[in-house]
């Protein structure tokens, strides 16, 4: 290997950029599945009359008249 | 034959731009305050959501701002590039394209509109649509250009978030939410109108139809004083409703007599006075403004901590 040889590659200014870029769109976009998964649970935590296994009618869940 | 060529980077192309190059074009600034007033209507409206509704409305209410602000400087980059206050935004500093900000603007004001929608509910949502479209269009494209009204009507814009965030909690819009509108959007002439004449030529150069522009600053000083005599029983009204109590009410009083004096000594000085101080009590009101609006948002928080707290309850005051 000659001596004195420069690195080929150096981290240039605009590759710093592009990180800040790719990090701040991977970081927003976890943060998103986030609000997304906690509104879920959220919304399905204050729905009264639902059940999570079955799609079907079902009288029993409707409000009872007295 | 080689491969270098002297021409391989062309500097006419905009610099590779930053994740905070598209955080600027979401204007922080006004998103944080457009946070605070949405976060106010939501928490003092009479209905709560769970705390992650009310996180998800306020983050999407900022988002659907933010969007309309890349759209703002899509539009205005070429007055922007003129004014020296705006000259640094990224698409006149040449740090991000112009139709980088219209997609941005565009992508996000979709994800925000619908987001809102799926976490509160569709008035939330329409109110929304509504305030990018409104602040995008009737005010960047159309108003900010023709009229000198153009700060007046435009202020509609900033004015919706307190009511998109008491929609978001109660699905209506009642009168609090009507009055809370209405502070900001009487607040926003006199507001923008003492910082039109201490930042001189910036609207002139730009050709954007201020009133300091049209009309002269005579006039601009008396609008001032106008439309702060006509905020002052806004402001007032807001503190005889179901939001408001004696901690708003006396927030209200001095600041609104703060607020009147200064408007009062904007009015009374001649350009020449203006001139030989550096134009100090401009500057005074538009600092004043600011708190003015902070307080009277605050002082809404604090009653409806009072109320949950019961301390009203004890008290007999209230309701």
């Amino acid at each position: 290997m000659p001596t004195g040889t420069h690195r080929l590659r150096p981290t240039h200014e605009l590759h710093r950029r592009r990180f800040s870029r790719n990090l701040g769109v991977g970081v927003l976009l976890v943060a998103f599945i986030a609000l997304v998964f906690g509104l879920t649970i959220a919304k399905v935590q204050s729905g009264g009359t639902i059940q999570a296994y079955d799609h079907t009618f079902r009288p029993a869940l409707l409000p009872q008249d007295d | 034959m080689t491969d270098i060529r002297a021409d391989l980077h062309d500097t006419a192309r905009p610099a590779e731009p930053g994740f905070g190059d598209y955080v600027v074009l979401l204007k922080p600034r006004v998103m944080s305050l457009v946070v605070f007033t949405a976060l106010v209507g939501l928490l003092v409206a009479p209905v709560a959501l769970h705390p992650i509704e009310a996180f998800a409305a306020v983050i999407f209410i900022a988002l659907g701002a933010g969007a309309s602000g890349a759209l703002n400087m899509w539009w205005d980059a070429d007055i922007d590039r003129v004014m020296r206050r705006t000259a640094r935004r990224p698409i006149p500093a040449g740090k991000v394209e112009p139709g980088e900000a219209l997609g941005l603007g565009l992508a996000l004001s979709g994800i925000a509109v619908i987001m809102l929608g799926l976490a509160t509910n569709l008035l939330a949502a329409a109110l929304l649509a509504f305030t990018i479209f409104f602040y995008a269009v009737i005010y960047s494209m159309w108003l900010k250009r023709s009229t000198p009204q153009n700060i007046v009507i435009g202020g509609a814009a900033g004015a919706f978030p307190p009511m998109i965030g008491w929609a978001a909690a109660t699905g209506s819009v009642g009168i609090e939410a009507w009055l809370m509108f209405a502070l900001i959007f009487m607040w926003t002439p006199p507001h923008f109108w003492a910082l039109a004449l201490f930042m001189k030529d910036d609207y002139s150069n730009a050709r954007v139809p201020m009133l300091t522009v049209t009309h002269g600053r005579r006039a601009t000083r008396a609008h001032v004083l106008a439309y702060t005599v006509l905020l002052v029983p806004v402001a007032l009204a807001a503190g005889f409703t179901a939001i408001g109590g004696p901690v708003y009410l006396a927030v209200a009083l001095v600041m609104n007599a703060l607020f009147l004096r200064g408007a009062w000594a904007i009015w009374r000085r001649t350009e020449a006075e203006a001139e030989a101080d550096g134009y100090r009590t401009e500057k005074r009101v538009f600092r004043l403004s600011l708190y003015y609006l902070f307080l009277h948002f605050g002082a809404l928080l604090a009653e409806a901590a009072l109320r949950a707290s019961g301390a009203y309850a004890l008290t007999g005051f209230g309701g």
